[in-house]
């Protein structure tokens, strides 16, 4: 330090701070990323290699033994087939039941509306884990529970989507809806062709929402399903864990690889948005 | 108002007032029916079943407070539930709240590796909690990574989730490392909309750092946290799917928490009844958060 000036000195010690924080930044990141680079490595070593102690950290032998099991004895293409019906017709039928109720909720005044939201708040606080036991034996007694329709069903009405949506229609003002009922446009048509363009945003991230929440949905399925051919993907990787004694780490790696390829993807494809979307819906 | 002044279009306006009274029903009703149907009946279907003794096969039986006596008073079962299910939350709440706040304050700036380091860390947030907790309980195996980490550094092995010491730890470990990426983000748009005046006339008076978070950071961002620990609180205590994925309620009963105690004693002991007493137990604690909560959100909106 002798012979340097006091400016110098300083501008060692904020370089060396910045150093010091990179590194702690990139600690960070491996720090989130290892887990995810664990699973993909440890799903192409052969079984023997994941017994040993300590572990590799690089496969010493690569294998497509664990995928051959999760697509040729799981079969999962058959599970994933069941998690998109059930995905894609929620948000189908989301699309029809939320979006109308939200604009009536936002845009018309009208009696029972507030009983009627009142209702929709209720629901918030009425999860799935406490009403499972009852609506598994209605679903009994409809004889329904051979379908998928018990995955489906229950989550269509979304207080959620129907809460976000209200806000964004409140933003549009009324003089948009009264011009285009001026040009004779059915209420209708102004509902798809007017608002639900002005609020697409929010549209998209309650689609987004739809999609992450039923590609990992766990709990419901489990309770819902005790057929095996109606299961969805997250219970068909579950069950990696029973299907051989002892765990086979390679086979239950690869098949959480594929429960979370599709995240990954998407998250590529679109990481802003979401963000975007995630921060909104907690700060309301 | 000032239609009424003009007579001719008042016809036309009565015919189609009565339809437009009638369509806000239509678009309104089907989302109404389904929560009746799918929510609302179900859990007044379970408060009343809360009161009968039911295998889900035999005749239902009245048998009055019974299920609740057996909660509170015949068994131990369920009182570990409980305070298994406190001290997760309280974990997670404290734990998730302090580092989504230091790494909300550490990576506030715009930089492109902060907005990478906070990519990285909200995607787990995105992913299956049971793709999650399978990765994790590999790496925590008694043969795994961490303790193979553990060990280079001399130091003992753990038995993480293996042992009713540390399993519940292990489990909150996962939770926090799964949740503190969305919870920053949430906190760093909070903090975003702080005006940088305030921090200016701070800068100017020579505020140190300490002080001015403590300050000025804290108390602006005191409603986003509060807000954030009643949700945290909401998801906590309806925590499964980790617990079910990574120990089944064990060793012995030290994960056992409400919504899985609900979950055996529906689906595997099949007593419907107790299940239902104890979902009423769990409806009362969401019920009091959830109306904090939205005199919350009506605050905001006021003041907003």
């Amino acid at each position: 330090m002798l012979g340097l000036t006091k400016k110098q000195r300083r501008n060692i010690k904020r370089t060396s701070l910045n150093i010091l924080e990179w590194i702690f930044k990139l600690a960070v990141c491996v720090m989130f990323l290892f887990p995810f680079y664990w699973m993909v490595i440890t799903s192409f070593k052969p079984y023997l290699e994941t017994l040993q102690f300590p572990p590799t950290l690089w496969p010493e032998t690569f294998t497509l033994s664990g995928y051959f099991t999760v697509f040729e004895e799981l079969e999962v293409l058959r599970y994933i087939k069941n998690t998109l019906i059930v995905t894609g017709s929620v948000i189908v039928l989301q699309f029809l039941v939320n979006i109308p109720a939200a604009y009536a909720f936002a845009k018309w005044e009208y009696k029972g509306k507030g009983m009627m939201w009142a209702i929709v708040l209720a629901t918030f606080m009425i999860p799935g884990q406490l009403t499972f036991m009852t609506i598994y034996y209605m679903f009994a007694d409809w004889g329904i529970l051979n379908s998928l329709l018990p995955q489906i069903l229950p989550t269509i009405a979304s207080a959620f989507s129907i809460f976000m949506l209200r806000q964004n229609f409140k933003q549009i003002s009324d003089e948009v809806v009264e011009a285009a009922r001026l040009d004779n446009a059915s209420e209708w048509k102004i509902l798809w062709r007017v608002m639900v363009p002005m609020a697409k945003s929010t549209v998209i991230t309650t689609v987004l929402f739809s999609f992450i929440g039923h590609w990992n949905a766990y709990f419901w399925p489990l309770v819902m399903t005790r057929n095996e051919e109606l299961k969805p993907i997250t219970l068909a990787i579950d069950r990696l864990k029973s299907l051989e004694q002892g765990m086979n780490y390679t086979d239950i790696m690869a098949g959480n690889v594929i429960l979370v390829l599709p995240v990954v993807i998407l998250f590529l494809l679109a990481s802003k948005k979401i963000i975007q979307a995630m921060a909104y819906r907690g700060m309301k | 108002m000032e239609q009424k002044k003009v007579d001719k279009p008042k016809k036309v306006r009565t015919k189609r007032s009565l339809s437009t009274k009638l369509t806000p029903y239509a678009y309104t009703m089907p989302a109404i029916i389904l929560f009746l149907v799918f929510t609302v009946y179900p859990m007044i279907n379970m408060i009343r079943l809360s009161f009968y003794e039911w295998n889900g096969l035999t005749e239902e039986k009245f048998v009055g407070l019974q299920n609740y006596n057996y909660l509170f008073n015949l068994q131990v079962d369920f009182k570990i539930a409980l305070q298994n299910t406190l001290v997760y939350t309280v974990s997670v709440v404290f734990f998730l709240l302090l580092f989504a706040l230091i790494f909300a304050v550490w990576l506030q700036k715009d930089s492109k590796i902060n907005a990478m380091v906070q990519r990285l860390m909200f995607f787990p947030h995105l992913c299956s909690m049971l793709a999650i907790s399978t990765v994790f309980s590999w790496l925590m195996d008694e043969e795994g990574l961490f303790n193979a980490v553990l060990s280079f550094f001399d130091l003992p092995g753990l038995r993480w989730l293996n042992d009713s010491t540390t399993a519940m730890m292990s489990i909150v470990i996962i939770a926090v490392w799964k949740g503190m990426g969305y919870h920053a983000l949430i906190l760093l748009s909070s903090l975003k909309s702080i005006p940088t005046e305030i921090y200016e006339a701070a800068a100017l008076d020579n505020t140190p750092p300490v002080r001015k978070f403590f300050r000025i950071t804290i108390p602006l961002l005191s409603p986003q946290l509060f807000f954030m620990l009643i949700n945290i609180t909401l998801s906590s205590f309806k925590v499964f799917e980790s617990i079910r994925v990574l120990t089944k309620g064990g060793p012995g009963k030290s994960t056992i928490v409400l919504v899985y105690y609900i979950y055996e004693y529906a689906q595997s002991n099949l007593k419907y009844g107790v299940a239902a007493a104890a979902g009423v137990v769990l409806l009362i604690f969401l019920a009091i958060l959830t109306v904090i909560y939205f005199r919350l959100i009506n605050r905001r909106v006021h003041y907003q």
